[in-house]
């Protein structure tokens, strides 16, 4: 890597721009800076957090580095931002670098979620990519080869200084050519990349930490003595924290056995109940802080139903699995640290290490390897900061590597939610009432897309008993499950087509473009052949992306159930990368499936009980549907994020299908715990 | 650890180690030998991230013991290019797209190289069904299964072994 010896005396997000030694790092040439953002008021239409800006390096070799504050941890945007700042500058995409989430030397990012990577990173690295291309040409010698790039900024140590960039794109980027691919690293494929958990420099000692048996427990005393007695043991007590280091990791598993620990459990529900621990818990206190939004006269609304729904939909609490487990590796040098870190938020994970450790933030440094992917799992820093403390104590590097038992339990799940939904619809198939409350799950995906007369949302963040915390999507799949279940029920009660009814009841010309060409795409009006068989269709629309997916499922007659077809439609505004963001749409889909069909925590009161993946399902080859992804490219609207939203129809599509070929309607994740769908109700039954 | 060296077979070199017979071949390829292209992904033989061959055959390194590898040929994916050239399989995954954060990728090269070995030409199912103990969390199986058709026909092209 190119920066491993330089470090600047303070992060350059934290010193003044003529400061920054972008020139003893990179030698001379022209950098534009492009300033960071604040987050924009409320009220301005979505979510718009504070960004940190961008910085783009050119050289005299005609060598392009590009810095942001996000990280790539399998999403593809390392490329996607490459491919957008090479097409700028006019230069190949082999000549960029790019430089992400490293806190030393990067601008500073909130974090690597919520689909933000290209509304945030996007912008103003395009906006530093033009201003270079304008300074440039400005010199003489102009020519597109990027040996010529070089020389036009020899023995230059310029400046650029460029004001936040607006959101959205500046302008259309210059067609790709050939040069514009980014070519897939391949140290992938030599076993040669490094990833976090690989990184051994010299001398490092392993880490292991004491941990609670349930959540929440009280250490009430610790004797750490047999431990210490160890050879080799390096034992660290401090602020609450135990842990220990030694050469081997088989050694430092040793010397944890040894220590004798007390702990007192607190009072915690088991998963019966659960439901009703969550529905009297707020999170703050004893009352619902509930955000809440309505609009229209509801009561007239009711009047005016043909029919009527009231139901609860759950998700059960879910782990991310990450194939590689978290992963920190802390050394020292002097009073400064540096550590390697997989992580979402290396920035947020800079804060918690020097508040956690009382040292000042200049003085820590994250960086981010490669890393086996988040799903949003890796936020934070905690696993940094337990390499760091025993680092400091032992004097010497630590890495702590979490088993897959450790990743299950001491990483946060998926939040359970449960959303009571309550909607009517008059007898043209108009939607009349809409209520709708999520307890625990969060407002990702809460605003509905339809229109309806009246309306009333409601978030309730409970206290969750177990861990819980960002998963791709967030609530979107939650909400979207129990809307596209309730939208799909609704169009039974009416006798309605689901394609149709949808379109029927949406403004958004974009969401109906979308669900169209998903319902053509899988030949919606075509019946399905074959016994057992059935189609369902959700649509979503989330992180101004927006998505149509279309399942069809096959019922055996001893009840199994298998996925035959995911057709995916997605549109995110401008596509930057397709390849990349087809990966993420078919890898959306596949993770979808899991959390859809038989992904679950069983739990005792504060304790996972299947933490391992023999015993947490997730999807495997045989689990694979033919899967059909289309991409609606929209040149003219700024790019979306495509992580996410491409999750949060699949299984509404999977429960509408089931009810579409075996009569039952699920209105629970996951659909099928056993494998098996239940038989139908006694009496008059479904379609069949 | 005080047993005398012995030699471990890996990737056509015979080197020293001085691990106990005990320990899981995958510790000794990555904490003693430095070969961290084989991934840990769960230590309990179910996601396949640990995919080695011994003797040619897929095993889970982290089930086999050091002591049960004797004088067999141990193959990582660090020994799948032959003289600096990427192997068949491997140019495949690079030109399909076949991985998103590349974790699972050393393993499934792996499996799927044992599995070419065997059957040259195997059907998209035979080819989920050899690689169903191989976990890809990103959801990249649809495209790992057109790198493995991929590999099979460059193999077939150019008369290389996969
Ligand atoms: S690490 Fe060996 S199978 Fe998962
Ligand atoms: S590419 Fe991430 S686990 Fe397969």
């Amino acid at each position: 890597m190119i920066v491993d010896d330089y470090r600047p005396p303070r992060p350059w997000d934290r010193t003044p721009v003529r400061e920054r030694g972008y020139f003893d790092l990179l030698g001379p040439g022209v950098v534009a800076v492009v300033a960071g953002r604040p987050a924009a008021p409320p009220g301005a239409g979505g979510w718009h957090p504070p960004t940190g800006g961008a910085w783009i390096h050119v050289g005299e070799e005609g060598i392009v580095t590009a810095f942001t504050g996000k990280v790539e941890v399998g999403q593809g945007t390392h490329a996607a931002l490459i491919r957008a700042v090479a097409l700028d500058l006019g230069v190949p995409a082999r000549s960029v670098r790019l430089v992400m989430g490293d806190t030393d030397l990067c601008p500073w990012d909130l974090g690597t979620f919520g689909s933000r990577s290209m509304p945030d990173a996007l912008p103003p690295l395009r906006a530093a990519a033009r201003a270079l291309r304008e300074e440039i040409d400005r010199r003489p010698g102009r020519s597109d080869r990027p040996s010529d790039l070089g020389a036009r900024v020899r023995g230059l140590r310029t400046i650029l200084e460029l004001p936040p960039a607006a959101e959205g794109e500046p302008a259309p980027p210059p067609p790709p050519g050939p040069a514009a691919t980014v070519a897939d690293d391949p140290t992938v494929v030599t076993g040669a990349r490094r990833y976090g958990s690989d990184l051994r420099p010299d001398g490092v000692l392993e880490g292991r930490v004491l941990r609670a048996p349930t959540y929440g427990a009280r250490l009430d005393s610790v004797d750490t003595a047999p431990a210490r007695a160890l050879p080799g043991v390096v034992v660290v007590e401090e602020d609450g924290f135990v842990g220990v280091a030694a050469d081997d990791r088989r050694d430092a598993a040793a010397a944890l056995e040894a220590i004798r620990a007390r702990w007192t459990a607190v009072p915690a529900p088991d998963e019966a109940g659960i439901e009703e621990y969550l529905r009297t818990h707020p999170l703050d206190g004893d009352h619902w802080d509930a955000a809440a939004e309505a609009d229209g006269d509801l009561p007239a609304a009711w009047d005016r139903s043909a029919v009527r729904l009231t139901a609860t939909y759950r998700t059960d609490y879910i782990a991310h699995v990450p194939l590689e487990p978290r992963a920190a590796v802390a050394r020292w040098d002097g009073n400064r640290l540096s550590v390697w870190l997989g992580t979402q938020t290396p920035f947020r994970a800079r804060d918690d290490v020097a508040r956690g450790l009382g040292i000042p933030v200049d003085d820590v440094r994250i960086r981010v390897p490669p890393t086996g992917a988040g799903f949003g799992g890796k936020h934070g820093g905690a696993v940094a900061l337990e390499a760091a403390r025993l680092a400091r104590a032992a004097g010497r590097p630590v890495r702590v590597r979490y088993s897959r038992e450790e990743e299950f339990r001491f990483g946060y799940l998926r939040p359970l939610s449960l959303v009571d939904v309550r909607a009517g619809a008059d007898a043209a198939g108009a939607l009349t009432a809409w209520e709708f409350e999520n307890v625990n799950g969060g407002a990702a995906a809460l605003g509905s897309p339809y229109r309806s007369r009246a309306h009333r949302l409601e978030n309730r963040l409970a206290r969750s008993p177990l861990p819980q915390g960002s998963y791709r999507s967030l609530a979107a799949v939650a909400n979207n499950f129990a809307r596209e279940g309730a939208i799909d029920e609704l169009a039974v009660l009416l006798g309605r087509d689901p394609v149709a009814f949808r379109a029927a009841n949406l403004d958004d010309l974009r969401l109906r473009r979308v669900l169209e060409t998903a319902a053509a795409r899988a030949g919606w009006d075509r019946p399905l052949g074959g016994d057992g068989r059935g189609r369902g269709i959700a649509i979503g629309r989330e992180k101004d992306g927006r998505i149509a997916t279309v399942a069809e499922v096959t019922v055996a007659p001893d009840r199994r159930v298998r996925v035959d077809r995911i057709v995916t439609v997605f549109e995110a505004g401008r596509v930057v990368d397709p390849d990349r963001l087809a990966r993420q749409v078919e890898g959306a889909t596949v993770m979808g499936l899991g959390g859809a069909l038989f992904e679950s925590i069983a739990f005792d009161p504060g304790a996972i009980r299947n933490p391992h993946l023999a015993r947490y399902r997730v999807p495997r080859f045989s689990d694979l549907p033919e899967i059909v992804v289309e991409l609606l490219d929209l040149p003219d609207q700024a790019p979306a994020g495509g992580g996410e939203t491409p999750i949060i129809a699949v299984a509404p599509a999977i429960a509408n299908a089931l009810y579409a070929a075996g009569g039952v309607r699920l209105r629970r994740l996951p659909l099928l715990p056993t494998g098996r769908l239940p038989r139908p109700p006694a009496g008059p039954s479904g379609p069949g | 650890m005080a047993d005398p060296p012995r030699i471990l077979r890996v990737n056509g070199d015979r080197r020293p180690v001085r691990s106990a017979p005990g320990r899981p071949l995958l510790e000794v390829l990555r904490e003693e030998l430095d070969l961290t292209g084989t991934k840990y992904g769960c230590g309990e033989g179910e996601c396949g991230a640990c995919t080695v061959l011994v003797a040619g055959l897929p095993v889970r390194s982290c089930q086999v013991r050091l002591g049960e590898v004797g004088d067999r040929d141990v193959t990582t994916v660090e020994g799948l290019a032959r003289d600096g050239a990427l192997s068949p399989v491997q140019r495949a995954f690079l030109e399909v797209g076949a991985f998103q954060c590349g974790f699972c990728t050393p393993g499934m090269l792996v499996a799927a190289t044992a599995l070419l070995r065997a059957h040259p030409s195997p059907s998209r199912a035979e080819a989920a069904d050899a690689l169903e103990g191989n976990l890809c969390r990103c959801g990249g199986y649809g495209r790992i299964l057109a790198a493995v058709a991929r590999a099979a026909e460059l193999a077939r092209e150019e008369g290389r072994e996969p």
